[in-house]
């Protein structure tokens, strides 16, 4: 669940309110946003692909909630380590132009290649 | 700074529902803004239509297929790759899809992709030089998507649940809702509607699927539409035990092991999920992706981030290093069941109403078994497309007359009481509980029983009765009320359709009847609400009458107008 919006990386954008498909977050005025349900955090990670900052951190527990600290995520590489691999950001390209997906699995069983998976 | 805040008082953590209200008359209005909504909205667009989309959550992150990637059942259009792409599922299937309709998703799938690759969605290049198309990366594809909805002129309303469809006699006439951020009502008039709310995962956490709890069900209900293939329902998704993760492609290199590491005979992603989910009756399941070959695995993180994203953070190599596995709920959102489809533009059977994506049956192209997402993205594609061209087409023919409907809301549960539900506030998350208690045990709805079916029919059924009163009016739990008994509705249509289906067929299995029953390869179809109808699909079981839009003791007036 969401579990950090760095006070000192947010630039009070607001983007991961508008963004955040369950509604977790509330804008304050002149301040960074506040997790105001964390309850309803699906664990998605879709915030910290919209955080232009890397501001947010959403950590893998799904039920639970745990403690992080900034500067450990920091020093860990973890902070906008899922944007990064996706390829957003300024001086980034997409991923999405590097999904070797077509070598995972056959098209068809009688026919070669061309490869994809199955699964999603 | 670490902020882990408990859960506030209602009244501190949502606004609470205005007076003010946002109207707004247009042709089509699209509830709900993943694959399925943004091409219904793009297609109703492109053929001149005045467009609104609204979404619960925000068009571009919400449903899915957002947070995750698809694979697409992208078939070049040579013979033998379509009759294999055709009969490789039909089996599995239990032949209940449709060659015609595979066909028309296969070529319609097909055009749109390439539409994607014009838009200059990213695809990657294969080993021959050819772009490779049969996958799509979900924060990248939405977010196209978004942007090419907004060029079309399409109005988008995000963090805008609909609450409730409007009609009058001549059928849909849009819906109404509220903005979950500003508790302000909002009223679309529209001449058609598509729903394309997704699936039902009873907020599983599956990833991206809390915002889908079975909304156009209880929608499409309310008005008298039918729903089919209810019964196969019961989709998990793998996932590491602690986590959201539910992408279950990379297991299909998986060992899974006990506790004490000897290996479970019989377990695996694909053919043995039923041996570990009664393994987790009793014992933790253990996986390890120790089966990839060498040559694969730079390609696996490449293709699918976010698969590694959970094992990164808490520092395990999946490929190495074994980690406890669950699985969760995927309910209707991977399973095929959902509102029935009447003609060829995805229209319901009832006017007005149209269906795409996860929301609508996805039996015609999937039958009984929906094995991973290609399918899925390809049916939200397909359809969206026919059902906003649909919708427009339809509010064409209305034409001017439209102007002139006075359409009342369709909404009960939870937004007007009935007699019998008195003077109790409704406690929407005691309700959803009581929903995943019936819901999330494999051994209730992946190994159905006659017995256990109709002893949770009896508790869904004391929680629809429970869910007819009104929760307080503040925009979370207005939302959380209508999601509550839009779950209620759903669980019911699952269980009392898969009541009707005594046999094994698809991923509906009956632990009292493990053989598939040659005389029962036909669809079932499901409507009603305080009473659920089941019957077979056939000529000789359709309705003659043309279903008629309830108008009954209906308010005019918007469903959160003052307190009973």
């Amino acid at each position: 669940m969401i579990e950090l919006v760095s006070d000192s990386r947010c630039i009070r954008c607001d983007l991961c309110v508008k963004a955040c498909p369950t509604n977790v977050f509330d804008a304050v005025p002149d301040e960074a946003p506040v997790i105001a349900r964390q309850e309803d955090c699906q664990t998605c990670f879709m915030c910290e692909l919209y955080c232009p900052t890397d501001a947010l951190f959403v950590a893998p527990e799904a039920d639970e909630t745990v403690t992080v600290r900034e500067q450990a995520l920091t020093d860990s590489g973890l902070l906008g380590s899922y944007r990064a691999a996706i390829g957003w950001g300024e001086g980034r390209s997409p991923g999405a132009r590097n999904d070797q997906s077509f070598r995972l699995l056959p098209l068809s069983t009688k026919k070669p290649a061309p490869l994809e998976p199955t699964g999603s | 700074m670490s902020q882990a805040f408990k859960a506030p008082s209602v009244a501190s953590s949502s606004p609470k529902v205005s007076d003010d209200q946002l109207s707004i008359e247009a042709d089509v209005l699209v509830l709900g803004g993943g694959p399925a909504g943004t091409w219904a909205a793009w297609a109703a667009a492109a053929q001149g239509a005045k467009v609104v989309l609204a979404d619960k959550g925000y068009c571009g992150t919400s449903g899915a297929t957002a947070p995750s990637g698809v694979g697409v059942w992208y078939v070049p259009p040579d013979p033998e790759l379509r009759e294999e792409a055709r009969a490789s599922r039909e089996a599995m299937g239990g032949h209940l899809a449709d060659r015609a309709w595979m066909a028309r998703v296969l070529d319609k799938t097909y055009e749109n992709v390439g539409k994607l690759a014009d838009w200059g969605y990213p695809f990657p290049t294969d080993d021959d030089g050819q772009p490779a198309r049969r996958s799509l990366q979900g924060p990248e594809y939405m977010k196209l998507m978004r942007k090419k909805v907004r060029a079309a002129g399409v109005r988008i309303l995000d963090h805008s649940p609909a609450l409730e469809l409007l009609a009058d006699a001549d059928g849909i006439a849009g819906a109404a809702g509220v903005s979950r951020q500003s508790g302000q009502r909002w009223v679309v008039k529209a001449q058609a509607v598509v729903i394309a709310t997704g699936g039902c995962a009873f907020l599983s956490k599956a990833l991206g699927c809390n915002v889908l709890t079975g909304d156009g069900n209880l929608l499409a209900a309310e008005v008298g539409a039918e729903l089919s293939g209810m019964e196969f329902s019961n989709a998990y998704g793998l996932a590491p035990a602690f986590a959201s993760v539910t992408k279950a492609a990379f297991y299909r290199w998986a060992s899974f092991y006990y506790e004490d590491g000897t290996p479970i005979e019989g377990a695996g992603s694909a053919r043995g999920r039923s041996v570990i989910a009664r393994t987790l009756l009793t014992q933790p399941v253990y996986a390890i992706l120790d089966q990839a070959p060498e040559s694969m695995r730079a390609s696996l993180r490449a293709s699918q981030p976010n698969f590694f994203l959970p094992f990164d953070r808490v520092g395990i190599d999946p490929l190495t290093q074994r980690f406890p596995v669950t699985l969760r709920l995927e309910g209707t959102v991977r399973g095929t069941g959902g509102i029935r489809i009447a003609n060829e533009q995805c229209g319901t059977s009832v006017p007005g109403l149209f269906a795409a994506g996860d929301a609508a049956t996805r039996e015609l192209i999937c039958g009984g078994f929906t094995g991973g997402g290609s399918h899925n993205a390809a049916w939200a594609i397909s359809s969206g497309t026919w059902a906003g061209q649909g919708a427009a087409a339809h509010a064409r023919k209305l034409g001017e007359s439209a102007r002139k409907r006075t359409p009342v809301g369709t909404g009960r549960a939870t937004l007007r009481p009935s007699e019998t539900s008195g003077s109790s506030v409704l406690d929407a998350d005691a309700i959803v509980r009581g929903v995943q208690a019936e819901v999330f045990p494999y051994e209730r709805n992946l190994f159905r029983t006659e017995a256990g079916l109709s002893d949770s029919l009896s508790r869904l059924d004391n929680l629809w009765s429970e869910v007819q009163a009104r929760p307080a009016q503040y925009a979370r739990t207005v939302l959380r009320g209508r999601e509550a008994a839009a779950m209620v509705a759903t669980a019911r249509f699952m269980y009392a359709t898969a009541r009707y289906r005594p046999e094994t067929r698809g991923m509906h299995k009956r632990q009292d009847f493990p053989g598939l029953d040659p005389a029962q390869q036909r669809r079932l179809v499901t409507s009603g609400l305080d009473e659920i109808r089941v019957r077979a699909e056939g000529a000789e079981f359709e309705s003659k009458e043309r279903p008629t839009v309830p108008t009954k003791n209906r308010s005019v007036s918007h469903p959160l107008e003052g307190a009973a």
